[in-house]
């Protein structure tokens, strides 16, 4: 999908904040929107929680486990927290 | 007066930097803090004291190399103790001279990093066993003095540094002269360095015990300078600049790391005589418990498997000790602290394996709390120096990756590592019936000196035990 609100804007700039700061040799700006984000950017499953519970610190929404499953690419990722944030 | 020393941070390192100095002389130090950081090719790590007392004396200036074993400042003990003891991190290095203190790489000593307190054990000669205290032995090292040619009077004949001053008093240091056909005494490493260097090794003098030609002796002359006599070693740290260390890039970085894991891990597979078990381990026992645990936390407190798996390898250390130690002086040595060494690969290529400290005694959140303590500091510098050096045994966990199953490669002196792969959806067959269940793979590289496959195949049973209750874990 194509990013259509400011709110999913600021969603994705909040995800590569937090991405940013477990990435930091991350080039975003080469990343395809429905690629693999773990795969393609070498994220084990601790960066993983990390980033979760980054994103929670900023944008509220607690993604169980079960929901993981869901959570594959960056578009997924801005679908799944725009449905869910308040911000 | 105690010796603060260049740690050995694992079997792989030759040589390190002092970063910076925590201290100034006057400073009190108390047994566990940090005093120095070390620039070594696995980052910057934060080098730990074991005793209380004063500074004394900083010897070396930060921003310069030396090899490990050399002495970086005097601490002078709470107690005012007159023995010259050693850091408990420090030890001797074998063929230490005072030139190859000022030169940038010394060729590795094969021990492993030190133990306190413990009076090494070496082959003489003769083959009779030599008993040399750390610190004559070190002062030896100094002195040019030949340790199977000294007589001890210590404990059990223990050669003492008294003996070896003695030694030192009546012979004069020989000196080195290569008559036409004489054997000339050179490091393996120095012989492959001069040969690919083009450097004739009879025109190199050798600053080495007995006259031994080092790798540094080679580059030395490699590099058209003339020999560094001691003088001016010895002027060397009061000139040493002051802290101004060249930024070192991405790709040395890596070079470094690289060569690193290159000498460990040749070492490994040079010495150590590998066995390898492998079991499937049914998770679903674990892993339900573990997301039931999960969904009655917050985020910031949930559970991931590699707390429960690292937990799971402690306890069945508990059952089979023999894996957790080292092999040292042809013995194993079981370790009775169970500090579990987690692989963790650095996104830019390598890897460092820090430890938990006592995993078995952790707790679940606690152990999370660590690793997610000591992978942050990989990743971003900080690690302390005793997580480097007191790993009894490595796991490393590639099931993040597609990888179902690892046969890993033993971190000497250690004499075992557990491998987990993937956890993938397979076809299970228990007491006839059949069903699909997750399964881990868990591998076991055993040391056939210091284990044999019946007391691994012991441990994975319990590993595998241990994980079916997760809820005792």
């Amino acid at each position: 999908m194509t990013i259509k609100t400011v709110s999913d804007e600021q969603i994705k700039t909040t995800i590569f904040d937090v991405l940013g700061s477990i990435t930091p040799e991350a080039d975003f700006d080469a990343l395809d929107p429905n690629e693999d984000l773990r795969a393609r950017l070498d994220i084990d499953s601790f960066d993983f929680l990390n980033f979760l519970i980054g994103l929670n610190e900023v944008l509220g929404v607690e993604i169980p486990e079960a929901d993981y499953g869901q959570l594959v690419s960056l578009n997924d990722l801005v679908n799944y927290l725009s449905a869910r944030s308040h911000l | 007066m105690v010796e603060f020393c260049m740690p050995s941070l694992g079997a792989d390192m030759e040589a390190g930097t002092v970063y910076d100095w925590r201290v100034q002389p006057g400073d009190p130090v108390r047994r566990g803090d940090v005093i120095a950081s070390v620039e070594t090719d696995k980052g910057i790590i934060d080098v730990e004291i074991f005793e209380y007392g004063m500074v004394e004396q900083i010897l070396v200036e930060a921003g310069t190399r030396v090899p490990v074993g050399a002495v970086l400042a005097v601490i002078r003990s709470a107690e005012g103790a007159p023995a010259l003891l050693r850091q408990a991190q420090g030890r001797p290095v074998a063929a230490m001279t005072e030139a190859a203190v000022a030169e940038k790489v010394h060729p590795l000593p094969q021990r492993p990093s030190g133990l306190p307190g413990r009076i090494e054990v070496a082959p003489a000669g003769n083959g009779r066993r030599l008993k040399v205290s750390p610190a004559a032995r070190k002062r030896a090292a100094e002195l040019g003095v030949d340790l199977s040619a000294v007589q001890g009077t210590g404990p059990g004949e223990a050669v003492t540094l008294e003996d070896v001053e003695q030694a030192a008093a009546t012979a004069a240091r020989p000196v080195h002269t290569k008559a036409e056909g004489e054997h000339i005494r050179v490091s393996p490493v120095a012989r492959r360095v001069a040969e690919e260097m083009g450097i004739d090794l009879g025109a190199v003098e050798g600053t080495g015990p007995r006259g031994a030609i080092s790798r540094a002796d080679v580059e030395r002359v490699a590099a058209g300078r003339s020999v560094i006599g001691e003088k001016e070693v010895r002027a060397a740290p009061e000139a040493a600049a002051p802290a101004q260390l060249p930024p070192k890039t991405q790709a040395d970085f890596q070079a470094g790391m690289r060569r690193a894991i290159a000498a460990a891990m040749s070492r490994s597979n040079r010495d150590i005589p590998h066995y390898y078990l492998e079991t499937h381990i049914d998770m679903s026992h674990a892993l339900d418990w573990l997301e039931a645990e999960n969904l009655n936390r917050p985020i910031k407190d949930r559970i991931l498997p590699a707390a429960l798996l690292i937990k799971a390898v402690a306890r069945a250390l508990g059952d089979v000790p023999e894996l957790n130690g080292y092999w040292l002086d042809d013995q194993l040595q079981v370790q009775e602290a169970i500090h579990i060494g987690f692989a963790i690969a650095l996104r830019q290529g390598g890897l460092v394996t820090p430890a938990i400290h006592h995993a078995d005694l952790k707790s679940l959140d606690e152990l999370m709390a660590a690793l997610r303590d000591l992978i942050t500091r990989t990743r971003s510098g900080g690690l302390r120096s005793s997580e480097l050096t007191d790993t009894t045994i490595t796991v490393t966990n590639l099931g993040d990756t597609g990888v179902e199953k690892v046969y890993g490669v033993i971190y000497p002196p250690q004499v075992a590592l557990v491998g987990f792969g993937k956890v993938t959806e397979q076809v299970w067959v228990e007491k006839g019936m059949m069903g699909i269940r997750p399964v881990l793979s868990a591998t076991l590289a055993g040391d056939h000196r210091a284990t044999d496959g019946r007391r691994g195949g012991q441990f994975l049973d319990a590993l595998n035990e241990y994980l079916q209750e997760p809820e005792t874990l």
